[in-house]
């Protein structure tokens, strides 16, 4: 106990008042999902935090041992849902790196680009979950605005809003109308700026959201570093990592952007780093809409992608291969690969082992928000209870991917 | 090596890498290997917290960004333990390995990165691995008051137990799995390719047809 608090309390005549512990969640609209966190409390202060996660585990990882290499594409939509083809890129990549299967330039310029647009959009949701758990409501409603053609843009893509199942090991599904092109060109152009400007300049230099953000849970960058942190938590601590550029995939290193990172290592300096990541993501889109050549969208490896339907009616063996991919599946040499992409929310990894067949051995998905959510009760001890809200928002945490 | 074709992350080179930690390791090390362009090394399981240890201090592998458990049932130590480590300054990755049985219990390594915690408390909840010295070793992903080690090859996909909200007693019951239909597992296996299963009926051939 401090020296400055009292033995006795004149409010509570006289009664010592203990620590107490409280349930955040596992229900709470801050907790973006299902967390529970059972917390110490000295007055408003919090002396310890011990986040229960696992509420929303479904087993992805035992699943696609039983599932076919490209049956269990689908379940990574389903990990983070705010970014779902960040969630893919990783799984293919791995898959591809195991096969040494080329992909075609129109293919990694089309993963590229729609990577970029969930990274916009993903950081759409955060920022405006973010600012609407210090208080603000307005900019949250703006925001999703963007997020919504967003979603639009990738109906017209896959067919789905949000579990696009597109990239395919070797590719993508299908080819994207040019019409969809120069309409997300387009938008880049105009409504993104100036929506997303209008909505943050309501809040970047806000006197009442720098008061919740400023100087809460900083981190140093040792423990950034120890704590296993990535994406926009480790660059806010002034730490210029990013895998896009430091371990260039697809056509990254083709493209021209930079890595906004913080100098505070706050929880405003999270959220600013998303604020400019969604700027140099726009630019990323450009050149791609810029550069992107015409050609196949898939390998041409029949053993790994499909034909097209046209070539099945014709050939003989386009049908074999096209009952073979979508019954056996094609098999994987044996093996085992970590690969990991810088997914919006940070470093999102999976371990691919194989053995040979055409189901995975194992397949360990690396979340960003377990290390992030690790550090929860490192950053918000000596914080008050509100703080842990906003701390909360700016890891961006999706339980769907942290409890898998 | 074949040439590289596919378009992963591109870490920087590998060259030199291999035997460089391989020496480093020295007799901590039980094997080593590189192949598809990752490094794999393997290490005894009592050393495994000094061979991190060097990995951190003296080789820049700042960052442990993942644990795995494998399980390889027919192995007599059938788990694996994989640490992914990161090296920032380096801009390169490789995975360290160590072997485990389900009564041999694994040196923490929380002493070196404190994120090793929850990764350690994932893969005993998983597979039921011990980590020696990590002094929170609760479950962490399955339920309050789970009993088993789901990720095992021998835990089946539907699990034991299923669990509904009971209209009669106002709460949610556990109850042992009942399955209206069988699990469908195909099996992908091709006659033309040399399959190795016997197919049913086939058992009759062997002894000849007799009663």
């Amino acid at each position: 106990m401090s020296e400055m608090q009292l033995d006795s309390s004149p409010t509570t005549t006289g009664e010592e008042i203990t620590n107490y512990t409280i349930n955040f969640g596992p229900q709470h609209p801050a907790a973006h999902g299902v967390l529970r966190m059972v917390m110490e409390l000295d007055g408003e202060i919090i002396e310890r935090i011990d986040p229960h996660v696992g509420l929303l585990h479904r087993g992805t990882e035992k699943l696609i041992e039983y599932k076919t290499y490209l049956q269990a594409l689908p379940y990574f939509d389903r990990l983070d849902y705010c970014s779902p083809l960040a969630m893919e890129h990783s799984y293919v990549l791995a898959i591809e790196k195991l096969l040494n299967v080329e992909v075609p330039e129109r293919a990694q310029y089309l993963r590229v680009l729609f990577a970029e647009l969930t990274r916009i959009c993903n950081h759409m949701l955060n920022i405006g979950a973010h600012v609407m758990d210090v208080g603000a409501m307005t900019p949250n409603l703006w925001v999703f605005e963007l997020r919504e053609d967003c979603m639009n843009f990738f109906e017209r893509m896959s067919g789905a809003r949000m579990h696009h199942a597109y990239l395919r090991p070797g590719g993508v599904h299908q080819d994207v109308p040019l019409k969809l092109l120069t309409d997300i060109g387009d938008w880049v152009d105009n409504r993104l700026p100036e929506l997303f400007g209008d909505a943050m300049s309501l809040v970047m230099d806000n006197r009442i959201f720098k008061q919740r953000n400023v100087d809460i849970a900083v981190v140093s960058k040792e423990d950034a570093i120890a704590w296993g942190f990535s994406g926009p938590m480790i660059r806010a601590a002034g730490i210029p990592w990013d895998i896009r550029k430091s371990q260039p995939y697809e056509v990254y290193d083709r493209m021209d952007f930079e890595i906004p990172v913080g100098t505070n290592s706050d929880c405003y300096d999270r959220f600013m780093v998303r604020v400019q990541e969604v700027y140099q993501s726009a630019k990323i889109i450009k050149q791609c809409l810029a550069e992107m050549p015409e050609g196949p969208i898939a390998s041409l490896d029949r053993k790994v992608s499909p034909p097209k339907r046209g070539e099945m009616k014709q050939s003989m063996e386009a049908l074999i291969h096209h009952f073979k991919l979508y019954t056996e599946g094609f098999h994987v040499p044996a093996g085992e690969v970590y690969v990991a992409t810088e997914s919006p929310k940070g470093e999102f990894g999976v371990y691919l082992v194989s053995d040979g067949s055409n189901k995975p051995y194992r397949c360990k998905i690396r979340p960003t928000a377990f290390s992030h959510l690790q550090a929860m009760d490192m950053m918000c001890k000596g914080h008050m209870l509100p703080d842990a809200t906003a701390i909360l928002g700016a890891i961006d945490v999706v339980f769907g991917e942290c409890d898998r | 090596m074949a040439a590289v074709l596919h378009s992963a992350p591109r870490i920087a080179s590998n060259e030199g890498v291999l035997d460089a930690l391989s020496a480093a390791l020295g007799d901590m090390l039980v094997s080593s290997k590189e192949e598809h362009g990752e490094i794999v090394l393997t290490v005894k399981r009592d050393s495994i917290e000094d061979a991190l240890r060097t990995l951190r201090d003296d080789h820049q592998y700042q960052q442990l960004m993942e644990m795995a458990g494998v399980d390889y049932p027919g192995r007599a130590e059938r788990f694996e333990v994989v640490y992914m480590l990161l090296s920032l300054t380096k801009n390169h990755r490789i995975l360290v390995k160590c072997n485990a049985a389900e009564d041999t219990p694994v040196p923490t390594a929380t002493t070196l990165w404190p994120n090793a915690g929850w990764l350690e408390r994932e893969v005993f909840d998983m597979y039921g691995v011990l980590f020696d010295g990590n002094t929170d070793l609760r479950r962490i992903l399955t339920d309050y008051g789970f009993e088993g080690h789901p990720f095992r090859k021998d835990f089946p996909l539907t699990g034991y137990q299923e669990l509904r909200y009971s209209e009669e007693e106002k709460r949610v019951v556990y109850e042992p799995v009942k399955l209206a239909q069988d699990f469908r597992s195909f099996d992908f296996m091709s006659p033309w390719e040399g399959a190795e299963y016997i197919l049913p009926g086939d058992e009759k051939a062997e002894d000849g047809g007799e009663k």
